[in-house]
């Protein structure tokens, strides 16, 4: 792979057919269907907006999204089924794609949860009526400018954004490619293709506008600032290995890779190679929030519109983590001397830090955001393990965490008052008095985050910490059970504001949601406690798919 | 048939379910529901048996293995069954006199609203002792022993409100953790020792652990029994559980509950055979509980209380003669069955009674009841008289073995235990006729019932009319009938099972038998019984039946008032255990209010106020943000770079 892109490069100068030489590219096309019906179905998306009326389009979008979501899901389990999960786990795409066990578990994992996710976006019964007509969570028209005329008029005619539904998909879309991708620009190309949607979805909510788009601004700055850093790093990888393949980086590092000696002063400095490694890692540790690149989160996580937030925060979080597993475990095991020093200190820094600023948040959304962060911590306790274990580990840790949290923030979308979501802790004040149902399923979702027993948290928390000590970071473990100590702590203050405190007169009110909700939060706590009460059948299912293809 | 083991257990089980999950909807068939299940599970019990009858004595032991509850590598804990003669035994005995108190209760209980949600106890009570008894590993035991905590603190304390019966439950669950801490510490060391559980294997290589081993966990075995049968020094639960309604006295004293710690000594019998110190220790705790609980009975006024202290020491005759080993196993359980018998006839009588006297519970204000009460003084009489070993009755046949092994034990140990066993049919005699006399006999002493609002130690569940003298009548057919039938239990059971030594040949493959040497000849043993009989029967007709009693009790000699307070068992319990346990808990809680809450305290702080620090860089400007990530990509790169170079 190396020498042939330096060959293409060289030779292009002096060939007078240059074409001639490209070869045609051969692309699986079965292997890719998951990620290829998502992006179709996406395509589609954007056909219904602009062909359909206005009327017919909810509809229509939602049946696309649903349907492609399943259909992509169904595909990948048929792939997995078909072996390509571990004995014929292959590169796919001229080296672009990978397709083995971690890659499908996680893009199964994106799938599910963006399938749930689009229930939550698809909600309709919890705003008010606006003008006779059912809303979302989403804003009337993002482009006009709020509080204007403008917007006026497009609330009066009863719009509504139907275009986060491809929006949605094309993000799922990037996410499925990220943890798969098999060389730099692969990996480059799918972190713009899921940011940039993401960016657009934080901007578009209903209520409080201008802290929204403030929000994405803000996420869209730093985001970019990121990925600028990111490509940075893989141009100092390319020249150091002379190739963006994952494996052929791998090969030059372990100094088993076969070079043209013309090359060969000019490739393989190390500098190069532990500068843009480390550059790589903070553009993936920025989207996993990790300290210190995590300061975007409470901010981004608090302005976008709730049902976004939720999935933001879980399926991003599982690609983000995909790609920094097969980053660390596939290209860079070779300097892990380097490296794992360097990650036992930003994982204790995000632990410790996430835990304890999240202590005095008062807002429900910030509350979680932070959660999400010091969660990055422990699951980054189990990348570092770098084992089979740590893999399995981190897989399973990633889908029980993905559906807590998407239950989490969809049943903050329940609590209302007058101006929308009321997420000020205060407000939730004996909630448990008012709507126990709500509030024990809430405390359910915290239990998880809390890591008690029963819970799938627990079981995840476990998974990690054991493949941590095994690979011999019994300090890690320790500091991460203090810092899921000081968790718990503020977990369960929110547990006893809920059912201990007196509840506040005109506090807000528990919407009542649609099937479409319900079935969201049903489905969180079905997984909750299905990973909670039988691990084990999960924990095997994390353990076949454990196995990186080179 | 194997599977019907579990159903065995499921129908109670599902009972209590229903029962308490159902709620005020089923208030009017609870009853019916808990009473049908209990009888389902006595059928399927009765239908196991013929099954077992119809096989050959090797081939009797069913097993069932429902699934593994814990398997974690060498650790394996499952939910296995195993039914065999002596679990039979128990099954038939649980099921059979509990249904039994069941329908007794519909009526005992019919004034009472909160009738369902006692029978739901009730049939958790059965379900857990039929755990008990029919698990085939220590584990699984435990979990029914547990069980039988549970429920009998829920039906102690069933009447809540009254502050007495709250405390006796309380008391009832705390004295009975002490021996459950004994039993589990005793199958922590069994599985350290045989690497196991299972019944099968551990009595197969009892014979293989140390004497010091099978001591200690002889002793821990007894421990927990002492605990749950209400034997010396863990008696003192007993006599305060009368608190609880009277067929929940019947049923702990009769068929579940006390009779566990005996099951448990002789399900265990391999592992005591081969410790003799731990042995002779039940024989010691046995014989004396024997005594203390007959003295005690002695003493009580109250008819329950009095009753409860002949529970105790007819169990310490069942911890004696299972104390004795292969000797005396057959006669435990046969005793065990036996007492079932009599012993939930008379505190059924005793319900009856108090169902008739306004809740009277002293005896000294009955008197002359047989002309009221016929059937229940008919019923109550050949209780008594098959209680103290009338000859021809229950108790007749079973104690009298008892005896016969204790003396066969040999040497000065088997003339000591002998004696005792021997002592205390007579003191049975005197006490049992004195509960008879005081209650059925002389003249009538009764007195206006208490005003409930003034006396809160009423049993709410009777109709009290305050001011007026009672007036005694027969009780209900739902509660006379099932006296009746105990009645013809205690009258013929004992000779059934003596025909052709049938219960010793229907037990005797699980528990093994050997006849010892008995340095006296069974009919001199039968004569000095019926001895020591006649003359405690006759002491108290004398004191009680030939001349007027007292209504208020007279002070009493020393040893009486000593009885009266339970030998003063409470008294030295509040001394030595609470008082010394109070300062213990003072001082504890002053180290935790002082060291532990300060130190989480200060954390606590500590963490709040680093958090508050630490927000303040979150400022919301994403210049700074982008600062920070600037920074620490810096960092990371610099550290990266660093650690290559160390």
């Amino acid at each position: 792979m190396t020498g042939t892109i330096h060959s293409l490069w060289t030779t292009a100068a002096d060939s007078a057919t240059p074409l001639d030489k490209i070869p045609t590219p051969k692309i699986e096309y079965a292997q890719l269907s998951p990620v290829l019906i998502v992006f179709g179905a996406a395509v589609l998306g954007i056909l219904v907006e602009a062909l359909l009326p206005r009327r017919s389009r909810y509809i229509a979008q939602l049946g696309v999204s649903v349907t492609g979501l399943a259909a992509a899901f169904a595909a990948i389990v048929a792939l997995a089924a078909d072996g390509y999960a571990s004995a014929k786990s292959h590169i796919a795409a001229m080296g672009a794609v990978a397709v083995d066990g971690p890659a499908l578990f996680l893009q199964g994992t994106i799938v599910l949860v963006a399938l749930v996710a689009a229930f939550t976006f698809a909600e309709r019964r919890l705003d008010p009526l606006a003008h006779g007509r059912r809303v979302d969570s989403f804003a009337a028209q993002g482009s006009t400018v709020p509080g204007s005329e403008q917007e006026k008029r497009a609330v009066r005619a009863g719009f509504t954004t139907t275009e986060v539904f491809p929006l949605l998909l094309f993000a799922v879309g990037g996410m499925m490619i990220f943890p798969a991708a098999n060389d730099l620009l692969t990996l480059f190309v799918s972190l713009e293709v899921f940011s940039l949607p993401l960016y657009l979805l934080c901007a578009l909510a209903r209520r409080h506008r201008l802290l929204s788009q403030e929000a994405a601004v803000k996420y869209f700055l730093l985001g970019a600032f990121s990925s600028a850093i990111l490509l940075f790093g893989v141009a100092l990888l390319y020249g150091y290995a002379g190739t963006i393949s994952y494996g052929g980086i791998a090969d030059v590092i372990s100094g088993t890779a076969k070079m043209t000696p013309a090359l060969a002063n000019t490739t393989a400095n190390d500098s190069l190679l532990l500068i843009g490694g480390a550059m790589v890692v903070v553009g993936l540790l920025f989207k996993v929030a990790a300290v210190p690149f995590h300061m975007w989160t409470p901010d981004v996580y608090q302005g976008a519109p709730t049902p976004v937030t939720g999935f933001m925060a879980a399926a991003t979080k599982v690609a983000a983590f995909g790609a920094l597993l097969r980053l660390l475990y596939v290209v860079l095991p070779g300097i892990r001397w380097d490296w794992r020093p360097v990650m036992w200190g930003v994982a204790i820094a995000t632990m410790v830090i996430g835990a304890i600023i999240a202590v005095t948040q008062t807002d429900v959304k910030r509350l979680l955001a932070y959660s999400s962060i010091a969660h990055a911590g422990f699951i980054l306790a189990g990348v570092i393990a770098l084992s089979p274990d740590g893999v399995s580990s981190v897989l399973f840790y990633l889908a029980a965490y993905s559906f807590v949290t998407l239950g989490a923030f969809a049943v903050v979308t329940l609590v209302r008052d007058a101006g929308g979501e009321a997420t000020h802790l205060s407000r939730w004040a004996g909630l448990g008095r008012r709507s126990p149902l709500v509030a024990a399923v809430f405390a359910v979702f915290l239990l998880a985050f809390a890591g008690i027993p029963l819970t799938s948290g627990f079981a995840g928390k476990f998974a990690v910490f054991k493949a941590a000590a095994q690979g011999g970071a019994v300090p890690l473990v320790i500091i991460g059970v203090i810092s899921s100590a000081i968790a718990a702590f503020f977990y369960i203050r929110v547990i006893v504001l809920m059912f201990f405190s007196e509840p506040q007169p005109g506090g807000p009110s528990v919407a009542v949601p649609s099937a479409l909700t319900s079935t969201a939060i049903a489905a969180g706590v079905a997984v909750t406690l299905a990973l909670g009460v039988a691990p084990q059948y999960f924990l095997d299912l994390a353990g076949k798919a454990s196995v990186f293809v080179r | 048939m194997d599977h019907l083991i579990g159903a065995l257990i499921g129908a109670p089980l599902l009972g209590a379910g229903i029962l308490l999950v159902g709620g005020r909807r089923l208030d009017r068939v609870g009853h019916w529901i808990g009473c049908l299940l209990a009888a389902v599970s006595f059928g399927i019990g009765a239908a196991l048996f013929a099954d077992m009858l119809g096989k050959p004595t090797d081939q009797r032991t069913l097993t069932s293995h429902l699934y593994s509850w814990v398997p974690v590598g060498g650790f394996r804990a499952d939910v296995a069954f195993q039914l065999d003669q002596l679990s039979m035994t128990f099954v038939l005995l649980i099921t059979g006199v509990g249904t039994l108190i069941h329908i007794y209760s519909i009526g005992y209980m019919a004034h009472d609203e909160n009738r369902r949600r006692f029978f739901g106890y009730l049939n958790l009570f059965l379900a857990a002792m039929l755990l008990l008894v029919l698990a085939d590993n220590y584990l699984l035991l435990y979990v029914g022993w547990e069980g039988v905590g549970l429920a009998s603190y829920l039906l102690i304390g069933f009447w809540q409100h009254k502050p007495s019966a709250a405390t006796a439950a309380k008391k009832a669950f705390i004295v009975n953790r002490v021996g459950d801490m004994g039993l589990s510490i005793a199958i922590m060391v069994l599985f350290t020792t045989y690497g196991t559980f299972s019944f099968g294997p551990v009595f197969a290589h009892a014979t293989g652990a140390s004497q010091a081993k099978l001591t200690v966990i002889g002793l821990l075995l007894l421990l927990g029994a002492c605990g749950k049968s209400a034997q010396v020094p863990l008696q003192s639960w007993l006599g305060d559980a009368m608190e609880g309604p009277t067929p929940v006295s019947a049923l702990i004293h009769a068929a579940t509950m006390v009779t566990a710690g005996v099951y448990l000594v002789t399900r265990s019998g391999a592992i005591f055979n081969a410790a003799p110190t731990a042995q002779l220790a039940v024989c010691v705790v046995g014989a004396v509980t024997l005594m203390f609980g007959a003295i005690v009975g002695c003493a009580k006024d109250d008819i329950k209380k009095a009753l409860a202290g002949s529970t105790m020491s007819q169990i310490g005759y069942m911890m004696l003669a299972a104390g004795l080993g292969p000797i005396g196993y057959v006669f435990a359980i046969m005793h065990l069955v036996t007492h079932g018998f009599f012993k939930a006839g008379l505190f059924l009588g005793a319900g009856s009674v108090m169902h008739g006297m306004n809740d009277e519970v002293d005896m000294r204000k009955y008197g002359g009841l047989r002309r009221y009460m016929p059937i229940t003084y008919v019923t109550f009489g050949l209780g008594y008289l098959a209680i103290i070993g009338f000859p021809g009755l229950s108790g007749y046949w079973s104690k009298d073995k008892i005896i016969e092994a204790a003396f066969a034990k040999g040497g000065t140990e088997g003339w000591i235990l002998g004696g005792v066993a021997l002592l205390g049919a007579g003191i049975t005699a005197y006490y049992m006729t004195r509960v008879m006399v005081l209650t059925f006999f002389g003249e009538e002493r009764w007195e206006p019932a208490p005003d409930p609002d003034k006396t809160p130690g009423v049993e709410p569940g009777i109709e009290v009319h305050p001011g007026e003298l009672p007036h005694p009548h027969e009780s209900p057919r739902s509660m006379t009938i099932p006296m009746v039938i105990l009645a013809f239990g205690s009258v013929f059971a004992g000779g059934l099972f003596s025909i052709n030594s049938a219960f010793l040949k229907w037990l005797e493959p699980v528990t093994g038998h050997s006849e010892g040497h008995s340095p006296v000849s069974t009919w001199e043993v039968t004569a000095a019984t019926l001895v020591v009989l006649v003359v405690g029967g006759a002491l108290a007709w004398a004191q009680y039946g030939r001349r007027p009693v007292p209504v208020t009790a007279p002070r009493g000699s020393l040893v009486t008032r000593a009885a009266r307070r339970d030998l003063l068992q409470d008294d030295f319990n509040h001394i030595v255990l609470v008082r010394g346990g109070e300062h213990l808990t003072r001082s504890l809680v002053y180290l935790d209010h002082s060291l532990v809450d300060g130190a989480v305290n200060g954390t606590a702080a500590s963490v709040g106020g680093l958090s508050a620090r630490l927000r303040q860089v979150q400022n919301g400007y994403v210049r700074s943000y982008a600062v920070s990530m600037l920074g620490g990509t810096a960092v990371l790169v610099a550290a990266t770079l660093l650690m290559r170079a160390v």
